[in-house]
C-alpha cells in the first residue's frame, strides 16, 4: 500500500536531514525555487486536488490562488500545527518524526505566493515537538535549505517556530494569526479573508501540516498520481487518528476511500474491538463532526463525499470509536464540557449556549434532568449553530465555525441516543 | 538592569529578530518569563508588556487568555490530567480522583508544601495513548494508576 507520509517512521534518525536528504528530500523544493513558476506550482497543487488536511478540507491549490500578486506587502505563510481538535493526533507524528517534509512543501508553497518569512504555530504543550523542528530548521539552515538565498537562488526564505499556550480556538486560522500577532486568540469577522489580509493585515496562507507534507510527493510523482491514489473528490492518501475502544490505537496511513471496517477491524491497523466488547458507535472525524451509530457506518468508506452522505463530516481524520458499554449521556457532557472550556467568549450565542447545555447535560449526568431539557438542548444548539444541514450549508450565528463545532455533535447525540437521555429523566 | 537572567536577555534578543514585529514577541516572551518565574505576576507581565512596546493591560489582556499561563505561583511538579473524550474513555477520570485523594487536594490546588499542583487540562492532542499526563511538559502516556504513583513517588 502506497505511504507518502509515514513510510519511514519507523526507521532511526528518520527525523534528521541526513536521513532526509538520503531519500530524495528537499528535491521537490529545489526545483520549485530554481525552475518553476508561481503558476506551474499553483497549477499542479489543483490538478493535484489536494484538500486541506486540518478539517475543513478546502482545495490548497485555489487558497494560494487568491494571494494577490501586484501588491507591496508581504506575504506570510503558516503551517497549522496546532492539532486541537479532540480525537486528532497525526500531525504530532509527522512534526517529531518527518519534519522536514513538512518544511519541503512550505518552500514549495512559499515560492508559489511569494513568501520569504513563514511560522509553524505548534500547541504550546508540544514543547518536544517545537525543540524537534527548531533543530530541523538550524540543519536546513546549515546547508542552505533555508535562509538568505536558499539553494544558491535568490530567493530568502525562513521559517519560525511560535508556540501556542493553550486554546483550541487557535487552531480556526485568523484566530491563529490574532495569536501570533500577540492578543488573545479570538477568530476575527470575514471578509477579509487571510489571502487579503492576515498575518499584520498582510495577504496570508494557513495550511495544515499534513498539507505541507504532503506536497513534495505530489510534485515528484505527479498531480494524477495523486488523484489517483485516492476516490473521487478524495484526492491522495490521509493520516487516520483512531482512539478509544479499539486494540491498538495509532495513527494510520491509507489511501482515501478506505472502508472505516478495515481501519477499526484490520490487524494492520486496529486490529478489532478491545476486549472484544461490539462497537456502538463511531465519530469519523474529530470531536466536531456527527456521532454516526453502528448502523451508519456500515460499509462506509473514509472520505469526503462518503461520510457527508452519511451525515458527518471527514474533518481532521480523527476516529473516536466507542463500545457498547459506552454511557452517551456522560460523552455528551465530556464534549459540551470541553467547548465550554475553549468557546473564546466573542460571540454570545457561543459563550452562552455552551455554558447553559453543560448546566443542563449535567442534570442528565448527575440527576434532576425534565423531559423539556431534551427540547430544550436541541433549542440551545438551533441558538449556536443553526440547524444542521450539510446540503445548505447552514452556517453564521457566530464568527467562527465553532458554534457549529459544538452544536453538531450535541444534537447527533442526543437525536441517535434519544432513549438513553429519556432514561435518565425516568431516573430522577 | 534587565528583567530577564543574562542567559535569558539574549534569547529574548534572539525572539526579537525573528519576527517582523515586536507584539509578536509576546507569545514567546511570555513563555520565557513563566519559565523564569515560575508564573506570570502583574510585575511580570507589565515588564513583558514594556519589552513589547504595549500597554500593560494589553498584554494582561493577551496573557489571561491562555491557559498554559499561570497567574498566581504553582507547584514545583504540575500534574496535569486530560480529561477530554478519548482519554476520559481510556479512564482518565480515575486518574483525577486518585490523584485528587492521594495528594489530598482538588484538581486546580496544589499541595501546602508547593510540591504538587493537580489539574484537570482538556485535550493534549495525544488521544491514541490515554490517559494522558502531562508532567510539567513531559507527556506521560498510556499507564495505569500504579505506574503513574511510581513516577510521582520518586520525584
Amino acid at each position: 500500500m502506497t505511504k507518502m507520509l509515514t513510510q519511514f517512521i519507523e526507521q532511526e534518525n528518520c527525523h534528521t536531514l541526513d536521513f532526509y536528504l538520503k531519500n530524495g528530500g528537499y528535491n521537490q523544493a529545489k526545483r520549485a525555487i530554481l525552475e518553476m513558476s508561481a503558476d506551474e506550482i499553483i497549477e499542479i497543487a489543483k490538478q493535484s486536488n489536494l484538500r486541506g488536511r486540518g478539517g475543513a478540507g478546502f482545495p490548497a491549490g485555489m487558497k494560494w490562488s487568491f494571494i494577490p500578486r501586484d501588491i507591496d506587502k508581504p506575504k506570510y505563510l503558516i503551517s497549522n500545527a496546532d492539532e486541537g481538535e479532540p480525537g486528532t493526533f497525526k500531525d504530532r507524528v509527522l512534526l517529531s518524526k518527518n519534519p522536514h517534509q513538512m518544511f519541503d512543501g512550505m518552500i514549495i508553497a512559499a515560492k508559489a505566493i511569494d513568501c520569504h518569512l513563514a511560522f509553524v504555530y505548534i500547541r504550546g504543550e508540544f514543547k518536544k515537538e517545537a525543540e524537534i523542528l527548531e533543530n530541523a530548521i538550524a540543519e536546513a539552515k546549515e546547508k542552505n535549505i533555508l535562509g538568505k538565498r536558499i539553494f544558491g537562488s535568490d530567493f530568502d526564505f525562513d521559517i519560525v517556530v511560535h508556540r501556542g499556550a493553550g486554546a483550541y480556538i487557535c487552531g480556526e486560522e485568523t484566530a491563529l494569526i490574532e495569536s501570533i500577532e500577540g492578543k488573545r486568540g479570538q477568530p476575527r469577522i470575514k471578509p477579509p479573508f487571510p489571502a487579503i489580509e492576515g498575518y499584520l493585515q498582510c495577504p496570508t496562507v494557513v495550511n495544515n501540516v499534513e498539507t505541507f507534507a504532503a506536497l513534495p510527493p505530489i510534485f515528484e510523482n505527479g498531480a494524477q498520481w495523486f488523484v489517483d491514489l485516492g476516490v473521487e473528490n478524495s484526492a491522495g492518501t490521509k493520516l487516520f487518528s483512531i482512539s478509544g475502544h479499539v486494540k491498538n490505537p495509532g495513527v494510520f496511513e491509507v489511501p482515501m476511500g478506505t472502508p472505516l471496517h478495515d481501519l477499526i477491524y484490520n490487524d494492520e491497523f486496529c486490529g478489532g474491538m478491545k476486549d472484544d466488547i461490539p462497537l456502538k458507535s463511531v465519530i469519523p472525524g474529530g470531536s466536531s463532526s456527527p456521532i454516526l451509530t453502528a448502523k451508519e457506518i456500515d460499509g462506509l468508506t473514509m472520505d469526503y463525499d462518503a461520510i457527508q452522505k452519511a451525515g458527518s463530516m471527514l474533518g481532521s481524520g480523527a476516529v473516536i470509536v466507542m463500545n457498547e458499554t459506552t454511557d452517551m449521556v456522560q460523552v455528551c457532557y465530556n464534549l459540551a464540557r470541553f467547548y465550554a472550556h475553549e468557546s473564546c467568549g466573542q460571540c454570545t450565542p457561543c459563550r452562552e449556549g455552551t455554558a447553559w447545555l453543560i448546566k443542563i447535560l449535567k442534570r442528565f449526568t448527575s440527576g434532576g434532568a425534565r423531559q423539556e431539557d431534551i427540547e430544550l438542548l436541541l433549542d440551545i444548539t438551533d441558538n449556536i449553530g443553526g440547524l444542521v444541514d450539510f446540503s445548505q450549508g447552514s452556517f453564521g450565528k457566530t464568527i467562527c465555525p465553532f458554534g457549529e463545532a459544538v452544536s453538531w455533535p450535541v444534537r447527533a447525540l442526543v437525536e441517535k441516543f434519544l432513549p438513553e437521555f429519556e432514561k435518565r429523566v425516568q431516573e430522577k | 538592569m534587565s528583567f530577564f537572567t543574562e542567559e535569558n536577555q539574549k534569547r529574548a534578543e534572539n525572539i526579537f529578530s525573528q519576527y517582523p514585529d515586536k507584539r509578536s514577541c509576546a507569545l514567546p516572551l511570555l513563555h520565557l518569563a513563566q519559565s523564569q518565574e515560575g508564573y506570570l505576576s502583574n510585575e511580570t507581565i507589565e515588564k513583558v508588556a514594556e519589552m513589547c512596546e504595549i500597554e500593560p493591560s494589553e498584554m494582561m489582556d493577551t496573557a489571561s487568555f491562555y491557559t498554559m499561563f499561570f497567574r498566581k505561583p504553582m507547584g514545583k511538579y504540575r500534574i496535569q490530567v486530560c480529561q477530554t473524550l478519548s482519554c476520559s474513555l481510556a479512564g482518565a477520570d480515575k486518574v483525577v480522583d486518585h490523584f485528587a485523594k492521594k495528594l489530598k487536594i482538588q484538581p486546580g490546588e496544589t499541595t501546602k508544601d508547593g510540591k504538587f499542583s493537580l489539574l484537570k487540562v482538556e485535550c493534549l492532542g495525544s488521544c491514541g495513548t490515554g490517559p494522558v499526563v502531562q508532567l510539567n511538559d513531559d507527556y506521560i502516556e498510556g499507564k495505569t494508576i500504579e505506574e503513574l504513583d511510581r513516577t510521582i513517588d520518586d520525584l
